[in-house]
């Protein structure tokens, strides 16, 4: 579980969190949503302990976060990360040597299933390729917590399919959290258990996507846009 | 299963309710296997706990069961399935009649309008 308490975050004068108190729950997919600077990457950087909060505090089973917290959990930026020169197997290899935790086998597996060859350069694969490879390298890794910041960014459609399908098929729900953010929801919306919304630095609503069809009988869209009108 | 979802109703009970046609159109068989969890998800395109929420939903109303150990199958019992079947049009001629009074048609024209349309599919 993820507790986030009374987390705020400014940046010199700007405020990019206030107040943020959320919880994780485990075994479930979760969305971060909320309009560009709403607070989506850094509330996500913080979990992952990538950044500290000014004030407040992230727990993850019980424990504060730390930089640590890297062993128990899989960060994928929304930026381009890798060395360039590396090939896709040497990627790999580089991984397997740096993370005790990292599944070789899985990652081989992921790579036939996206198409991707261990001989490929890392700059000559295209957009899309690379966001796959990004992909194989964040959930090889045997963590009980993953994090996707904007994993979608800038994919057309059929890549995006292949990337859900995926998470589908590689993610174990009964002993793995997953959290993403993401401005796309309607991409994603049949994959999320619940939705964090946020709004100028701010969570605004938590709820789970299935009651919001239920009871509301909203899209998550819909919803997002009627919460953001009535805060 | 392909097809695109509703996306203001529940997609557990979008998949419940397609599990179902299948299983009065007879796709689906008693005693058949139905695929994984993980498999299902992957398959439909949804989440894992979607799924297992569908199977648990259906465990309960008696319609598949779970063996520990080799997965879920399509109940044995055949008097379920026919009480299913039951439901399930029921369910349908009651959104039928539902939506033709609400425009103001009586019984006796709704059973004309069946009688004549059965009449025409005999004859074609």
């Amino acid at each position: 579980m993820i507790q986030v308490n009374q987390v705020s975050k400014s940046f010199l004068t700007r405020k990019a969190l206030s107040d943020c108190r959320v919880t994780f729950e485990q075994g479930k997919i979760t969305g971060v949503i909320g309009e560009n600077g709403s607070g989506k990457t850094t509330l996500l950087k913080i979990i992952a302990g990538l950044l500290k909060p000014t004030k407040g505090t992230v727990l993850i089973d019980g424990k504060h976060v730390t930089r640590r917290i890297c062993q128990r959990l899989a960060f994928l930026h929304d930026q381009d990360y890798f060395y360039w020169y590396f090939t896709v197997g040497e990627l790999i290899r580089y991984y397997d040597a740096v993370y005790d935790d990292f599944n070789k086998e899985k990652a081989e597996t992921m790579l036939l299933f996206m198409n991707l060859r261990e001989g490929q350069k890392i700059n000559h694969l295209s957009k899309g390729n690379l966001t796959r490879l990004k992909m194989v390298v964040t959930l090889a890794r045997d963590v009980p917590y993953i994090i996707l910041d904007e994993p979608f960014l800038g994919l057309d459609p059929m890549v995006r399919k292949s990337i859900i399908k995926s998470m589908l098929q590689f993610i174990d729900l009964s002993k793995q959290t997953l959290i993403m953010s993401t401005h796309e929801v309607n991409e994603v919306d049949l994959i999320l258990d619940d939705v964090v919304l946020l709004k100028r630095g701010q969570v605004i609503a938590h709820q789970s996507i299935e009651k919001i069809r239920e009871y509301e009988q909203k899209d998550v869209v819909t919803w997002m846009e009627d919460m953001y009108q009535s805060v | 299963m392909n097809h695109e979802f509703n996306r203001h109703k529940p997609i557990y009970k979008q998949i419940m309710e397609h599990i179902c046609q299948d299983i009065v159109r007879g796709t689906y068989e008693h005693g058949d296997k139905l695929p994984s969890v993980r498999d299902f998800a992957v398959q439909v395109g949804v989440n894992a706990n979607t799924i297992q929420r569908v199977y648990q939903e259906l465990e309960r109303d008696g319609i598949v069961e779970s063996k520990r150990g080799q997965g879920t199958f399509i109940t044995e019992n055949e008097e379920r399935i026919n009480v299913l079947k039951e439901e399930m049009k029921k369910e349908i001629v009651q959104r039928f009649i539902t939506d033709m009074m609400k425009m103001g048609f009586t019984y006796h024209e709704m059973m004309t309008t069946i009688e004549e349309e059965a009449k025409n599919d005999d004859s074609s």
